[in-house]
Protein backbone atom coordinates (compact mmCIF):
# COMPACT_ATOMS: atom_id res chain seq x y z
CA UNK A 1 0.00 0.00 0.00
CA UNK A 2 1.28 3.42 -0.78
CA UNK A 3 0.01 6.94 -1.11
CA UNK A 4 0.29 8.74 -4.40
CA UNK A 5 1.17 12.33 -3.51
CA UNK A 6 1.14 15.58 -5.42
CA UNK A 7 4.64 15.59 -6.92
CA UNK A 8 6.95 18.58 -6.74
CA UNK A 9 7.73 19.68 -10.29
CA UNK A 10 10.58 21.99 -9.41
CA UNK A 11 11.67 24.04 -6.43
CA UNK A 12 9.25 26.78 -7.42
CA UNK A 13 6.05 24.75 -7.23
CA UNK A 14 3.93 24.92 -4.08
CA UNK A 15 0.63 23.50 -5.24
CA UNK A 16 -1.38 22.52 -8.29
CA UNK A 17 -4.98 21.83 -9.21
CA UNK A 18 -6.00 18.27 -9.97
CA UNK A 19 -7.70 18.63 -13.34
CA UNK A 20 -8.65 15.08 -14.20
CA UNK A 21 -8.00 11.52 -13.10
CA UNK A 22 -6.85 9.49 -16.11
CA UNK A 23 -7.56 6.15 -14.40
CA UNK A 24 -10.48 4.69 -12.40
CA UNK A 25 -10.61 3.04 -9.00
CA UNK A 26 -9.78 -0.63 -9.52
CA UNK A 27 -7.53 0.00 -12.52
CA UNK A 28 -4.17 -1.66 -12.66
CA UNK A 29 -1.36 0.86 -13.16
CA UNK A 30 2.24 0.42 -14.21
CA UNK A 31 5.24 2.45 -13.08
CA UNK A 32 5.57 5.51 -15.31
CA UNK A 33 1.91 5.42 -16.42
CA UNK A 34 0.10 8.77 -16.55
CA UNK A 35 -2.61 8.70 -13.89
CA UNK A 36 -3.71 12.32 -13.70
CA UNK A 37 -3.57 15.72 -15.29
CA UNK A 38 -2.76 18.70 -13.08
CA UNK A 39 -2.60 22.39 -13.72
CA UNK A 40 0.34 24.19 -12.19
CA UNK A 41 1.75 27.61 -12.99
CA UNK A 42 3.63 25.82 -15.78
CA UNK A 43 0.44 24.78 -17.53
CA UNK A 44 -1.35 21.45 -17.84
CA UNK A 45 0.96 18.57 -16.93
CA UNK A 46 0.45 14.82 -17.00
CA UNK A 47 1.74 13.17 -13.84
CA UNK A 48 2.94 9.61 -13.58
CA UNK A 49 2.70 6.90 -10.93
CA UNK A 50 5.96 5.65 -9.44
CA UNK A 51 5.20 1.96 -8.93
CA UNK A 52 3.09 -0.91 -10.21
CA UNK A 53 -0.20 -1.54 -8.42
CA UNK A 54 -3.97 -1.11 -8.36
CA UNK A 55 -5.79 2.18 -7.75
CA UNK A 56 -7.54 1.55 -4.45
CA UNK A 57 -9.12 4.89 -3.72
CA UNK A 58 -9.05 8.54 -4.73
CA UNK A 59 -8.46 10.92 -1.82
CA UNK A 60 -8.90 14.11 -3.82
CA UNK A 61 -11.67 15.16 -6.16
CA UNK A 62 -11.08 16.72 -9.54
CA UNK A 63 -10.83 20.54 -9.53
CA UNK A 64 -9.17 20.54 -6.09
CA UNK A 65 -5.99 22.44 -5.35
CA UNK A 66 -3.43 20.30 -3.53
CA UNK A 67 -0.21 21.37 -1.88
CA UNK A 68 2.93 19.48 -2.91
CA UNK A 69 3.04 16.24 -0.92
CA UNK A 70 -0.72 15.99 -0.40
CA UNK A 71 -1.88 12.34 -0.61
CA UNK A 72 -4.06 12.14 -3.72
CA UNK A 73 -4.74 8.43 -4.14
CA UNK A 74 -4.08 5.09 -2.51
CA UNK A 75 -2.22 2.60 -4.68
CA UNK A 76 -2.26 -1.04 -3.60
CA UNK A 77 0.98 -2.65 -4.70
CA UNK A 78 0.32 -5.93 -6.45
CA UNK A 79 1.41 -8.32 -3.68
CA UNK A 80 -0.78 -6.74 -1.00
CA UNK A 81 -4.28 -7.63 0.08
CA UNK A 82 -6.93 -4.93 0.42
CA UNK A 83 -6.55 -2.96 3.65
CA UNK A 84 -8.59 -0.19 5.18
CA UNK A 85 -7.04 3.23 4.68
CA UNK A 86 -8.67 5.45 7.28
CA UNK A 87 -5.42 7.06 8.34
CA UNK A 88 -4.73 8.31 4.85
CA UNK A 89 -6.77 11.47 5.08
CA UNK A 90 -5.82 14.23 2.71
CA UNK A 91 -4.52 17.40 4.29
CA UNK A 92 -4.64 21.02 3.23
CA UNK A 93 -7.41 20.53 0.75
CA UNK A 94 -9.15 23.60 -0.46
CA UNK A 95 -11.39 24.24 -3.39
CA UNK A 96 -9.76 26.16 -6.17
CA UNK A 97 -10.50 29.83 -5.77
CA UNK A 98 -9.75 32.24 -8.54
CA UNK A 99 -7.80 35.00 -6.79
CA UNK A 100 -9.61 37.79 -8.55
CA UNK A 101 -13.04 36.44 -7.65
CA UNK A 102 -14.59 39.15 -5.47
CA UNK A 103 -17.10 37.09 -3.54
CA UNK A 104 -15.25 34.14 -2.18
CA UNK A 105 -18.20 32.42 -0.56
CA UNK A 106 -20.16 32.35 -3.76
CA UNK A 107 -17.24 30.75 -5.54
CA UNK A 108 -16.94 28.05 -2.91
CA UNK A 109 -20.63 27.27 -3.17
CA UNK A 110 -20.37 27.03 -6.92
CA UNK A 111 -17.50 24.59 -6.66
CA UNK A 112 -19.25 22.46 -4.06
CA UNK A 113 -22.35 22.31 -6.22
CA UNK A 114 -20.23 21.39 -9.16
CA UNK A 115 -18.46 18.65 -7.24
CA UNK A 116 -21.77 17.18 -6.04
CA UNK A 117 -23.09 16.97 -9.53
CA UNK A 118 -20.82 14.10 -10.46
CA UNK A 119 -22.89 12.94 -13.39
CA UNK A 120 -22.23 16.12 -15.31
CA UNK A 121 -18.68 16.47 -14.09
CA UNK A 122 -16.93 14.05 -16.40
CA UNK A 123 -13.83 15.84 -17.63
CA UNK A 124 -15.44 19.22 -18.16
CA UNK A 125 -12.10 20.91 -17.61
CA UNK A 126 -11.45 23.41 -20.35
CA UNK A 127 -8.23 23.04 -22.29
CA UNK A 128 -6.53 26.32 -23.09
CA UNK A 129 -3.05 27.47 -23.99
CA UNK A 130 -1.12 29.07 -21.11
CA UNK A 131 -1.22 32.39 -22.93
CA UNK A 132 -4.99 32.14 -23.35
CA UNK A 133 -5.40 31.26 -19.68
CA UNK A 134 -3.29 34.21 -18.62
CA UNK A 135 -5.11 36.62 -20.91
CA UNK A 136 -8.45 35.27 -19.70
CA UNK A 137 -7.46 36.12 -16.13
CA UNK A 138 -6.31 39.58 -17.16
CA UNK A 139 -9.52 40.26 -19.00
CA UNK A 140 -11.72 38.48 -16.48
CA UNK A 141 -13.08 36.15 -19.15
CA UNK A 142 -14.67 32.86 -18.16
CA UNK A 143 -12.90 30.17 -20.20
CA UNK A 144 -16.18 28.30 -20.47
CA UNK A 145 -17.56 31.17 -22.52
CA UNK A 146 -14.49 31.27 -24.73
CA UNK A 147 -14.82 27.51 -25.20
CA UNK A 148 -18.20 27.93 -26.86
CA UNK A 149 -16.72 29.74 -29.81
CA UNK A 150 -13.35 27.98 -29.89
CA UNK A 151 -12.68 24.82 -31.82
CA UNK A 152 -10.73 22.40 -29.61
CA UNK A 153 -7.95 24.00 -27.63
CA UNK A 154 -8.67 27.59 -26.56
CA UNK A 155 -6.20 30.02 -28.04
CA UNK A 156 -5.43 33.63 -27.24
CA UNK A 157 -7.71 34.97 -29.97
CA UNK A 158 -10.69 32.98 -28.65
CA UNK A 159 -10.28 34.62 -25.26
CA UNK A 160 -10.06 38.05 -26.78
CA UNK A 161 -13.12 37.40 -28.91
CA UNK A 162 -15.04 36.29 -25.84
CA UNK A 163 -13.79 39.36 -23.95
CA UNK A 164 -15.01 41.80 -26.57
CA UNK A 165 -18.42 40.13 -26.61
CA UNK A 166 -18.57 40.19 -22.81
CA UNK A 167 -17.56 43.84 -22.57
CA UNK A 168 -20.41 44.77 -24.88
CA UNK A 169 -22.86 42.74 -22.79
CA UNK A 170 -21.73 43.93 -19.36
CA UNK A 171 -20.63 47.46 -20.05
CA UNK A 172 -21.31 48.80 -16.56
CA UNK A 173 -19.14 46.22 -14.80
CA UNK A 174 -16.49 47.92 -12.70
CA UNK A 175 -13.13 47.91 -14.44
CA UNK A 176 -10.22 46.29 -12.62
CA UNK A 177 -7.73 48.47 -10.85
CA UNK A 178 -4.12 48.31 -11.87
CA UNK A 179 -3.18 46.47 -8.67
CA UNK A 180 -5.63 43.70 -9.32
CA UNK A 181 -4.30 43.28 -12.81
CA UNK A 182 -0.68 42.96 -11.80
CA UNK A 183 -1.49 41.16 -8.56
CA UNK A 184 -1.70 37.40 -8.86
CA UNK A 185 -2.09 36.96 -12.61
CA UNK A 186 1.44 36.19 -13.50
CA UNK A 187 1.84 32.89 -11.74
CA UNK A 188 4.55 31.65 -14.08
CA UNK A 189 6.46 34.92 -13.64
CA UNK A 190 6.19 34.49 -9.88
CA UNK A 191 7.32 30.89 -10.04
CA UNK A 192 10.40 31.91 -12.02
CA UNK A 193 11.00 34.81 -9.61
CA UNK A 194 10.94 32.49 -6.61
CA UNK A 195 13.32 29.94 -8.11
CA UNK A 196 15.76 32.52 -9.42
CA UNK A 197 15.86 34.49 -6.15
CA UNK A 198 16.71 31.27 -4.36
CA UNK A 199 19.36 30.48 -6.96
CA UNK A 200 21.01 33.86 -6.77
CA UNK A 201 21.01 34.06 -2.98
CA UNK A 202 22.15 30.50 -2.32
CA UNK A 203 24.35 29.44 -5.22
CA UNK A 204 27.84 30.92 -5.46
CA UNK A 205 28.10 31.00 -9.26
CA UNK A 206 31.28 31.02 -11.28
CA UNK A 207 31.25 31.80 -15.00
CA UNK A 208 33.49 30.64 -17.85
CA UNK A 209 33.33 31.30 -21.56
CA UNK A 210 35.03 30.10 -24.73
CA UNK A 211 34.84 30.84 -28.47
CA UNK A 212 34.11 27.83 -30.67
CA UNK A 213 34.73 27.71 -34.41
CA UNK A 214 31.55 26.04 -35.68
CA UNK A 215 32.37 26.14 -39.42
CA UNK A 216 33.38 22.49 -39.79
CA UNK A 217 30.49 21.23 -37.67
CA UNK A 218 27.93 23.30 -39.60
CA UNK A 219 29.37 22.13 -42.93
CA UNK A 220 29.11 18.56 -41.77
CA UNK A 221 25.48 19.13 -40.71
CA UNK A 222 24.61 20.83 -43.99
CA UNK A 223 26.16 17.99 -46.00
CA UNK A 224 24.16 15.49 -44.03
CA UNK A 225 20.93 17.47 -44.36
CA UNK A 226 21.34 17.83 -48.11
CA UNK A 227 20.89 14.09 -48.54
CA UNK A 228 17.85 13.89 -46.27
CA UNK A 229 14.30 15.14 -46.66
CA UNK A 230 13.22 18.31 -44.91
CA UNK A 231 11.41 16.26 -42.25
CA UNK A 232 14.68 14.61 -41.26
CA UNK A 233 16.70 17.82 -41.16
CA UNK A 234 18.83 18.29 -38.06
CA UNK A 235 19.13 21.74 -36.50
CA UNK A 236 22.34 23.14 -35.02
CA UNK A 237 20.40 23.46 -31.72
CA UNK A 238 20.08 19.66 -31.58
CA UNK A 239 23.76 19.22 -32.38
CA UNK A 240 24.65 21.53 -29.49
CA UNK A 241 22.49 19.57 -27.03
CA UNK A 242 23.95 16.30 -28.27
CA UNK A 243 27.50 17.60 -27.97
CA UNK A 244 26.87 19.00 -24.49
CA UNK A 245 25.55 15.60 -23.38
CA UNK A 246 28.46 13.68 -24.89
CA UNK A 247 30.96 15.80 -22.95
CA UNK A 248 28.94 15.48 -19.72
CA UNK A 249 29.72 11.78 -19.92
CA UNK A 250 33.40 12.73 -19.69
CA UNK A 251 32.92 15.43 -17.02
CA UNK A 252 30.00 14.03 -14.98
CA UNK A 253 30.56 16.36 -12.00
CA UNK A 254 28.49 19.07 -13.71
CA UNK A 255 25.52 16.74 -14.20
CA UNK A 256 23.69 16.43 -10.90
CA UNK A 257 22.56 18.22 -7.78
CA UNK A 258 23.58 20.04 -4.64
CA UNK A 259 21.25 18.73 -1.95
CA UNK A 260 21.49 18.81 1.85
CA UNK A 261 25.01 20.15 1.70
CA UNK A 262 26.17 17.36 -0.58
CA UNK A 263 27.15 17.06 -4.22
CA UNK A 264 25.28 14.23 -5.98
CA UNK A 265 26.26 13.15 -9.49
CA UNK A 266 23.42 11.80 -11.63
CA UNK A 267 23.84 8.66 -13.74
CA UNK A 268 21.21 9.68 -16.26
CA UNK A 269 21.73 12.89 -18.21
CA UNK A 270 18.44 14.79 -18.47
CA UNK A 271 19.24 18.21 -19.92
CA UNK A 272 16.55 20.78 -19.18
CA UNK A 273 16.21 22.73 -22.39
CA UNK A 274 14.91 26.30 -22.21
CA UNK A 275 11.85 26.64 -24.48
CA UNK A 276 10.16 30.01 -24.89
CA UNK A 277 6.39 30.07 -24.64
CA UNK A 278 6.39 33.25 -26.70
CA UNK A 279 4.14 35.65 -24.85
CA UNK A 280 4.19 34.04 -21.43
CA UNK A 281 7.54 33.03 -20.08
CA UNK A 282 9.53 29.90 -20.61
CA UNK A 283 9.86 26.34 -19.41
CA UNK A 284 12.89 24.09 -19.19
CA UNK A 285 11.55 20.55 -19.63
CA UNK A 286 14.07 17.73 -19.77
CA UNK A 287 15.09 15.46 -22.59
CA UNK A 288 15.11 12.32 -20.43
CA UNK A 289 18.05 9.90 -20.72
CA UNK A 290 19.77 11.90 -23.43
CA UNK A 291 22.95 9.92 -22.69
CA UNK A 292 21.50 7.01 -24.71
CA UNK A 293 20.57 9.07 -27.79
CA UNK A 294 22.42 9.62 -31.03
CA UNK A 295 22.14 12.92 -32.90
CA UNK A 296 19.03 11.92 -34.88
CA UNK A 297 17.23 10.78 -31.73
CA UNK A 298 18.25 13.98 -29.93
CA UNK A 299 16.70 16.04 -32.75
CA UNK A 300 13.49 13.99 -32.61
CA UNK A 301 13.25 14.30 -28.83
CA UNK A 302 13.92 18.03 -28.99
CA UNK A 303 11.20 18.59 -31.61
CA UNK A 304 8.75 16.44 -29.71
CA UNK A 305 9.50 18.32 -26.48
CA UNK A 306 9.10 21.76 -28.09
CA UNK A 307 5.74 20.79 -29.57
CA UNK A 308 4.41 19.29 -26.37
CA UNK A 309 5.67 22.20 -24.27
CA UNK A 310 3.76 24.68 -26.42
CA UNK A 311 0.66 22.47 -26.48
CA UNK A 312 0.76 22.05 -22.67
CA UNK A 313 1.28 18.31 -22.92
CA UNK A 314 4.27 17.72 -20.68
CA UNK A 315 4.88 14.86 -18.29
CA UNK A 316 5.65 15.51 -14.63
CA UNK A 317 8.97 13.67 -14.90
CA UNK A 318 10.07 16.01 -17.68
CA UNK A 319 9.59 18.99 -15.37
CA UNK A 320 11.13 17.50 -12.26
CA UNK A 321 14.07 15.35 -13.33
CA UNK A 322 16.39 17.82 -15.05
CA UNK A 323 20.03 17.24 -14.14
CA UNK A 324 21.48 20.30 -15.93
CA UNK A 325 20.09 23.21 -17.99
CA UNK A 326 21.00 24.21 -21.54
CA UNK A 327 20.01 27.70 -22.70
CA UNK A 328 20.35 28.59 -26.34
CA UNK A 329 19.62 32.25 -27.02
CA UNK A 330 21.32 32.30 -30.40
CA UNK A 331 18.02 32.54 -32.27
CA UNK A 332 17.38 35.85 -30.53
CA UNK A 333 20.70 37.29 -31.67
CA UNK A 334 22.41 37.13 -28.27
CA UNK A 335 26.13 36.36 -28.42
CA UNK A 336 26.93 35.33 -24.86
CA UNK A 337 24.66 33.78 -22.20
CA UNK A 338 25.44 34.24 -18.50
CA UNK A 339 22.85 31.92 -16.98
CA UNK A 340 21.45 31.48 -13.49
CA UNK A 341 21.58 27.89 -12.26
CA UNK A 342 18.23 26.28 -11.48
CA UNK A 343 18.46 24.70 -8.02
CA UNK A 344 19.21 21.98 -7.04
CA UNK A 345 21.19 21.62 -10.30
CA UNK A 346 24.86 22.60 -10.24
CA UNK A 347 25.50 23.94 -13.74
CA UNK A 348 24.02 25.69 -16.75
CA UNK A 349 25.42 25.64 -20.27
CA UNK A 350 24.74 28.68 -22.46
CA UNK A 351 25.02 28.93 -26.22
CA UNK A 352 24.97 32.22 -28.09
CA UNK A 353 24.45 33.20 -31.69
CA UNK A 354 26.72 31.74 -34.34
CA UNK A 355 28.24 34.78 -36.10
CA UNK A 356 30.70 35.36 -38.92
CA UNK A 357 33.81 36.47 -37.06
CA UNK A 358 37.54 36.86 -37.61
CA UNK A 359 39.39 33.71 -36.64
CA UNK A 360 43.15 33.29 -36.38
CA UNK A 361 44.67 29.94 -37.29
CA UNK A 362 48.45 29.74 -37.29
CA UNK A 363 49.62 32.79 -39.20
CA UNK A 364 46.46 33.39 -41.15
CA UNK A 365 43.33 35.29 -40.33
CA UNK A 366 40.02 34.19 -41.83
CA UNK A 367 36.27 34.56 -41.32
CA UNK A 368 34.59 31.63 -39.56
CA UNK A 369 31.22 30.76 -37.98
CA UNK A 370 31.98 31.43 -34.33
CA UNK A 371 29.87 30.75 -31.24
CA UNK A 372 30.37 31.64 -27.59
CA UNK A 373 29.74 28.76 -25.20
CA UNK A 374 29.45 29.62 -21.51
CA UNK A 375 29.25 27.63 -18.35
CA UNK A 376 27.72 28.75 -15.07
CA UNK A 377 28.88 26.47 -12.29
CA UNK A 378 27.91 26.08 -8.63
CA UNK A 379 31.16 26.70 -6.76
CA UNK A 380 29.99 24.56 -3.82
CA UNK A 381 29.88 21.51 -6.08
CA UNK A 382 32.71 22.10 -8.54
CA UNK A 383 35.66 24.40 -9.12
CA UNK A 384 36.50 26.52 -12.14
CA UNK A 385 38.96 23.83 -13.11
CA UNK A 386 36.16 21.32 -13.71
CA UNK A 387 34.19 23.87 -15.70
CA UNK A 388 37.26 24.77 -17.77
CA UNK A 389 37.90 21.09 -18.55
CA UNK A 390 34.31 20.76 -19.67
CA UNK A 391 34.35 23.79 -21.98
CA UNK A 392 37.68 22.89 -23.57
CA UNK A 393 36.48 19.33 -24.28
CA UNK A 394 33.22 20.70 -25.71
CA UNK A 395 35.17 23.09 -27.94
CA UNK A 396 37.41 20.27 -29.13
CA UNK A 397 34.41 18.05 -29.89
CA UNK A 398 32.54 20.69 -31.90
CA UNK A 399 35.62 21.81 -33.83
CA UNK A 400 36.52 18.29 -34.96
CA UNK A 401 33.47 16.69 -36.56
CA UNK A 402 35.75 14.26 -38.42
CA UNK A 403 36.17 12.47 -35.08
CA UNK A 404 32.43 12.05 -34.42
CA UNK A 405 31.22 8.51 -34.31
CA UNK B 1 -0.77 30.25 -58.18
CA UNK B 2 -1.54 33.86 -57.30
CA UNK B 3 0.77 35.83 -55.01
CA UNK B 4 -2.07 36.50 -52.57
CA UNK B 5 -2.95 32.83 -52.36
CA UNK B 6 0.64 31.87 -51.57
CA UNK B 7 0.90 34.63 -49.02
CA UNK B 8 -2.36 33.49 -47.42
CA UNK B 9 -1.06 29.93 -47.12
CA UNK B 10 2.22 31.05 -45.56
CA UNK B 11 0.43 33.27 -43.03
CA UNK B 12 -1.93 30.43 -42.19
CA UNK B 13 0.99 28.10 -41.49
CA UNK B 14 2.82 30.72 -39.42
CA UNK B 15 -0.28 31.13 -37.27
CA UNK B 16 -0.56 27.34 -36.92
CA UNK B 17 2.94 27.27 -35.49
CA UNK B 18 2.54 30.39 -33.35
CA UNK B 19 -1.18 30.37 -32.44
CA UNK B 20 -0.73 33.23 -29.99
CA UNK B 21 0.53 35.63 -32.64
CA UNK B 22 -1.78 38.02 -34.47
CA UNK B 23 -1.84 38.24 -38.23
CA UNK B 24 -1.12 41.96 -37.95
CA UNK B 25 2.10 41.20 -36.05
CA UNK B 26 3.63 39.25 -38.92
CA UNK B 27 6.04 41.61 -40.66
CA UNK B 28 6.38 41.55 -44.43
CA UNK B 29 9.98 42.68 -44.68
CA UNK B 30 11.46 41.86 -41.30
CA UNK B 31 12.76 38.56 -39.99
CA UNK B 32 10.08 36.49 -38.25
CA UNK B 33 12.22 35.70 -35.21
CA UNK B 34 12.48 39.37 -34.33
CA UNK B 35 8.77 40.09 -34.56
CA UNK B 36 7.02 36.99 -33.22
CA UNK B 37 9.85 35.13 -31.51
CA UNK B 38 10.11 32.45 -34.17
CA UNK B 39 13.03 30.20 -33.32
CA UNK B 40 15.01 27.88 -35.61
CA UNK B 41 12.69 24.99 -34.81
CA UNK B 42 9.61 27.06 -35.71
CA UNK B 43 11.27 28.10 -38.94
CA UNK B 44 12.00 24.48 -39.88
CA UNK B 45 8.40 23.53 -38.96
CA UNK B 46 7.14 26.28 -41.26
CA UNK B 47 9.28 25.11 -44.18
CA UNK B 48 8.16 21.51 -43.57
CA UNK B 49 4.49 22.58 -43.61
CA UNK B 50 5.01 24.65 -46.77
CA UNK B 51 6.72 21.70 -48.41
CA UNK B 52 3.57 19.68 -47.81
CA UNK B 53 1.18 22.41 -48.95
CA UNK B 54 3.09 23.83 -51.92
CA UNK B 55 5.48 21.03 -52.85
CA UNK B 56 8.51 23.28 -52.61
CA UNK B 57 11.47 22.06 -50.57
CA UNK B 58 13.82 24.81 -49.46
CA UNK B 59 17.41 23.57 -49.09
CA UNK B 60 19.42 25.04 -46.23
CA UNK B 61 21.67 26.83 -48.73
CA UNK B 62 18.61 28.94 -49.75
CA UNK B 63 17.65 30.05 -46.23
CA UNK B 64 18.91 33.55 -47.06
CA UNK B 65 16.27 33.83 -49.82
CA UNK B 66 13.35 33.02 -47.48
CA UNK B 67 14.24 35.19 -44.50
CA UNK B 68 11.14 37.42 -44.64
CA UNK B 69 7.49 36.88 -45.57
CA UNK B 70 7.80 38.75 -48.86
CA UNK B 71 10.97 36.90 -49.84
CA UNK B 72 9.30 33.62 -48.99
CA UNK B 73 6.30 34.44 -51.19
CA UNK B 74 8.63 35.36 -54.06
CA UNK B 75 10.71 32.21 -53.62
CA UNK B 76 7.69 29.92 -53.54
CA UNK B 77 6.04 31.56 -56.53
CA UNK B 78 9.14 31.06 -58.67
CA UNK B 79 9.20 27.35 -57.86
CA UNK B 80 5.54 26.36 -57.98
CA UNK B 81 4.30 25.07 -61.36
Amino acid sequence: MSLFRMPSLGADMESAVLVEWKVDVGDEVKKGQVIAEIEASKGIIEIEVFEDGVVEKFLVEEETECAVGTPMAVIRTSDEAEVAIDDAKPKELKPKIEPQEAIEVETKEKIIQHADDTTVQTSTRIKASPAARKRAKELGVDLAIAAKTATGFIKLEDVEKAASVASREVSEKKPKTKDEKTGSDHSMRQAIAAAMSKANSEIPHYYLSTSINMSAALNRLEERNRTHSIKERILPAALLIHAAVQILKEVPELNGFWRNGKHEISDSINPGFAIALRKCGLLTPAILNAQDMDLVQTMQSMGDLIQRTRASKLRGSELSEQTITITNLGDLGVETVFGVIYPPQVALIGFGKITDSPWAEGDSLSVRKVMQATLAGDHRATDGRTGATYLSKLKNYLEHPEEWK
Amino acid sequence: MKTDTIKGIIIEEILNIAPDAEESEIPEDDRLQNAIEFDSYDFLSLLTALNERLGVEVPEADYGSVDTLNHMVEYMQQRIE
